[in-house]
């Protein structure tokens, strides 16, 4: 039987390589949780086991069921009718199954129902349920909101919430872009008012909200009337029973299966998460290192489909009396992708490993907090794990989503005019991918929010002891090649810092996040090419395209090609 | 509350036969092909867990075959079975269907009272679709076969939908009752990640057995101890846990003789063209008629 986690040898190869020994210790409260849990791991190892038997239910899940599915899926869309929201046939089985399977609160507390695994396999599943079908991602993936509850809610609320989530009962939503406040959420407007009686109510319209038709929304609300910027923000849950009016849905290009929604909030009865003012700058911050994964995990599950679509199809078409497969332009083509994909999950790991590890140090400081110990070598410890969470995050949603796109085009030129039609899985996956860098954060804004630790070069100690490491072979010349990229990238942000000009900073900001990317991902294939010799060819690929690319980027700030950005109005000029 | 049984076995995963599993006699070389669960009779403990989802009771499956069988005992637990029993004896080898059916009966028997006993229609491997019903006789309890759908289950009653040559009848019957369960009857759900994690070092006696051998440091007693105090022990009946008559189990219990197996290779000859007109289909369907093919 076919499944999205045995079949794939290089998710599978990540799955081995992990090491979090520390990180589950943590998650696992030191392995008490198994004196009152059947399904609780008693030491690492039983916990890697469970993690590795769960991943296997997700991939048959995934394979079997939902991926078949998703091409009536995207035909059928969802309706909207007397104010009511309806998923696909599909989507609706889908998530009655993945409830089922206790798949709904993957990373919340036993207690609430939830199997409390490490952020790094919710992440592995989400790949695999985006590669089955990306628009079911939207809905899988919302177990975040669960997660917010439980880290900044009551314990009302956690008790209020949870467990619904945990099976499925309920699904949630995000409600924070309105119709002035996109990109920019400090401009967001629906009101949060209270009663005599301190009850708070939303009033007001959110846009392009994500299963916007869910039981229970986390609403981003201005609760301090006068303030008009971040500060003034707070953070509600409430019931989407509960007076929202979903006024229309979104006719999108893809994810058809998930309900894109205009909300009205009528006087909505709602209770404040965590404190007041703190929904933007805490809450929501917060909500974006996940979220920036999970849109990274849905481009490489989509990747990884695309992919195998465009192989299938380059083996079974003949042309010129053989296989297009062997033709050299497209097994080029095809080789491209396969080192792009794989490259792109090992940062995508190494990005969810960030993000646990400083999640697990944030729950580790909070338990030393109340036991009264002390914990200042674990908060130096936090401090560096942020940094690196920082830039990992959003530099990752940007190359993935970046990638996404051009895997699912190539795949669809791999298929000739036949991958243009409805008829071929690869039209619908190019329309899929077309979102992923968009939403949850644009990817010029991804740039904006990895471009200070870039400037910083946060990873400089990093770099140098991966260049001071001897790396043998073949490796050796793939590792100068780093070291030039590193030439390149330092005299590049010396280039743009002693400028001082925050116009061409800013633009030229996407050269050295790019610059980053290729050095940070270049050391981790090469890393991964001396245990694994057919991951050198990985290496070798991406390296050597990595440094080409490195000299346009370079080039492109020494030459100062943006400077004519200071007459935009005249080329742009419109007669 | 609803007491029910569901048999199941462990077949030969004949989805992707490729060259060398087919032996020249025509037979199946059962080492080349992974060993899965007989997808009727996942459809059959489906059936009995949504019974229970609904009435409410218990699940028992129990499956007979060799010690890796236990396999798809830990995927009965894995979806919601309350218990699971291996029935393995090197003397049940080479069982035909009245072996099988009688040692399945006496355990059943063994184990307690009952309001169902479900059953895949039939397995993949023998395809005789007789150990149910066989079953059901040496129980003396009735039988439904084919079932498609349960209807209801009121007053120690149930109405089913069976089907039958070109439609379906709607039967009811007294309880106890052995039910044959077809594939269309329900979609089995996927194995439930908590039971997954708990349930995952379930052992067999069998199972155990394995972990001792060639390890004089660990002791079988203790094993079984310390795993049915884990809830993890899958009972596990030989022939020395029954009362069982030797002559009617395994081979010596077997009347069925294999005469001859043919390995019958289907291959069209020659063809003809013939228009896509009503004249031409006309006399297509005449010709056929001629031949008895049609009519």
């Amino acid at each position: 039987m076919p499944n999205f986690f045995l079949d794939n040898s290089d998710l599978l190869f990540h799955f081995n390589r992990l090491e979090m020994r520390d990180i589950v210790a943590v998650a696992e409260n030191g392995y008490e949780d198994a004196k009152h849990f059947s399904d609780a791991p008693v030491n690492y190892d039983d916990a890697m086991e469970n993690y590795r038997k769960v991943l296997e239910v997700v991939g048959e899940l995934a394979a079997n069921r939902i991926a078949p599915r998703a091409a009536e899926i995207d035909q059928e869309g969802v309706t909207l009718k007397n104010g009511a929201v309806s998923y696909a046939k599909g989507t609706q089985r889908s998530l009655s199954e993945l409830g089922q399977a206790d798949l709904m609160g993957m990373i919340l507390p036993r207690k609430y129902g939830g199997l409390n695994f490490p952020f790094t396999f919710y992440m592995m599943s989400v790949e695999m349920i985006a590669r089955a079908d990306a628009s079911l991602m939207n809905l899988f993936g919302l177990q975040d909101i669960g997660d917010t509850i439980r880290k900044f809610g009551s314990e009302e609320q956690r008790d209020e919430f949870l467990p619904k989530f945990c099976t499925g009962e309920h699904t949630g939503a995000m409600a924070l872009t309105e119709p002035d406040a996109g990109s920019d959420l400090q401009a967001v407007k629906l009101h949060a008012y209270q009663n005599a009686d301190g009850k708070w109510f939303l009033r007001g319209v959110k846009r392009f909200i994500t299963n916007g038709n869910a039981h229970v929304l986390l609403v981003l609300a201005r609760s301090e009337a006068g303030t008009k910027d971040g500060r003034g923000l707070s953070l509600f849950a409430c019931y989407g029973s509960d007076g929202i009016k979903v006024r229309r849905i979104e006719n999108k290009l893809g994810i058809h299966g998930s309900p894109t929604c205009e909300l009205q909030f009528n006087d909505t009865p709602a209770q404040l998460v965590g404190s007041r003012k703190f929904g933007l700058i805490k809450y929501v911050l917060d909500l974006m290192y996940r979220a920036r994964m999970g849109v990274s995990a849905q481009a490489l599950g989509i990747s990884q489909a695309a992919y195998e679509e465009a192989v299938r199809y380059a083996k079974d078409r003949v042309q010129f009396g053989k296989s297009i497969y062997s033709l050299p332009a497209v097994s080029n083509m095809l080789i491209d992708m396969r080192v792009t994909l794989e490259t792109n999950r090992s940062l995508f790991y190494s990005s969810a490993l960030s993000v646990d590890r400083k999640e697990k140090l944030e729950e580790l400081i909070e338990k030393l907090k109340s036991q009264g110990q002390p914990f200042s070598e674990q908060a130096a410890e936090l401090k560096h794990a942020t940094r690196i969470a920082n830039l990992l995050t959003p530099m990752t949603k940007y190359v993935l989503t970046e990638s996404v796109n051009r895997i699912t085009y190539d795949a669809l030129q791999i298929h000739g005019g036949t991958g243009y039609m409805k008829e071929f899985r690869v039209e619908r996956l190019a329309r899929d991918a077309r979102i992923t860098n968009i939403y949850e954060g644009t990817s010029q804004l991804q740039i904006v929010a990895a471009a200070g630790q870039v400037s910083n070069d946060i990873l400089h100690d990093y770099f140098d002891e991966k260049e001071k490491k001897g790396y043998t072979g073949g490796l050796r010349k793939l590792s100068d090649c780093l070291k030039e990229i590193r030439r390149l990238f330092t005299q590049s942000l010396a280039y743009v810092l002693e400028k001082k000009d925050t116009g061409f900073h800013d633009v030229a900001s996407k050269d050295l996040v790019e610059l980053y990317s290729y050095l940070y991902v270049g050391y981790l294939v090469l890393d991964e090419a001396e245990i694994n010799p057919r991951k050198v060819f990985i290496a070798n690929r991406y390296i050597l395209n990595a440094l080409a690319s490195a000299r346009k980027n370079a080039e492109s700030i020494r030459s100062e090609v943006y400077a004519d950005l200071l007459h935009a109005d005249k080329i742009l000029a419109t007669d | 509350m609803i007491q029910s049984v569901v048999l199941v076995k462990q077949v030969p995963d004949t989805t992707n036969i490729t060259g060398n599993v087919m032996q020249e006699d025509g037979t199946v070389n059962r080492a080349k092909l992974p060993a899965v669960f007989n997808h009727e009779d996942r459809v059959a403990l489906e059936v009995a867990l949504q019974l229970k989802d609904r009435y409410g009771g218990s699940v028992t499956a129990m499956t007979m075959g060799p010690p890796r069988a236990s396999d798809i005992l830990r995927e009965c637990l894995f979806m919601g079975a309350d218990q699971a029993y291996l029935i393995s004896d090197r003397k049940f080898a080479g069982a035909d269907t009245l072996a099988t059916s009688y040692v399945l009966s006496e355990v059943i028997k063994k184990i307690g009272p009952f309001d169902f006993v479900f059953t895949g229609r039939q397995a993949i491997d023998g395809d005789t679709a007789q150990v149910g019903p066989q079953t059901a006789e040496k129980l003396r309890v009735p039988q439904i076969t084919y079932v498609e759908e349960i209807r209801s289950v009121a007053d120690g009653k149930i109405l089913v939908k069976r089907k039958v040559e070109g439609g379906y009848e709607v039967v009811q019957c007294k309880l106890p009752v052995l039910l044959t369960i077809l594939k269309d009857a329900a979609e089995p759900r996927p194995f439930k990640a908590k039971r997954v994690m708990t349930f995952k070092g379930a052992k067999s006696l069998l199972d155990l057995e394995k972990l001792t051998d060639g390890n004089s440091l660990l002791s079988l007693v203790a094993l079984v101890h310390e795993y049915t105090s884990r809830s993890l022990f899958i009972p596990t009946l030989t022939m020395d846990d029954l009362k069982l008559d030797p002559e009617r189990c395994g081979v010596h219990g077997s009347p069925t003789k294999v005469y001859k197996v043919e390995s019958v290779v289907l291959s069209g000859g020659d063809h003809r063209k013939i228009d896509p007109t009503k004249a031409g289909l006309g006399t297509l369907i005449d010709e056929l008629m001629e031949d008895h093919i049609l009519g």
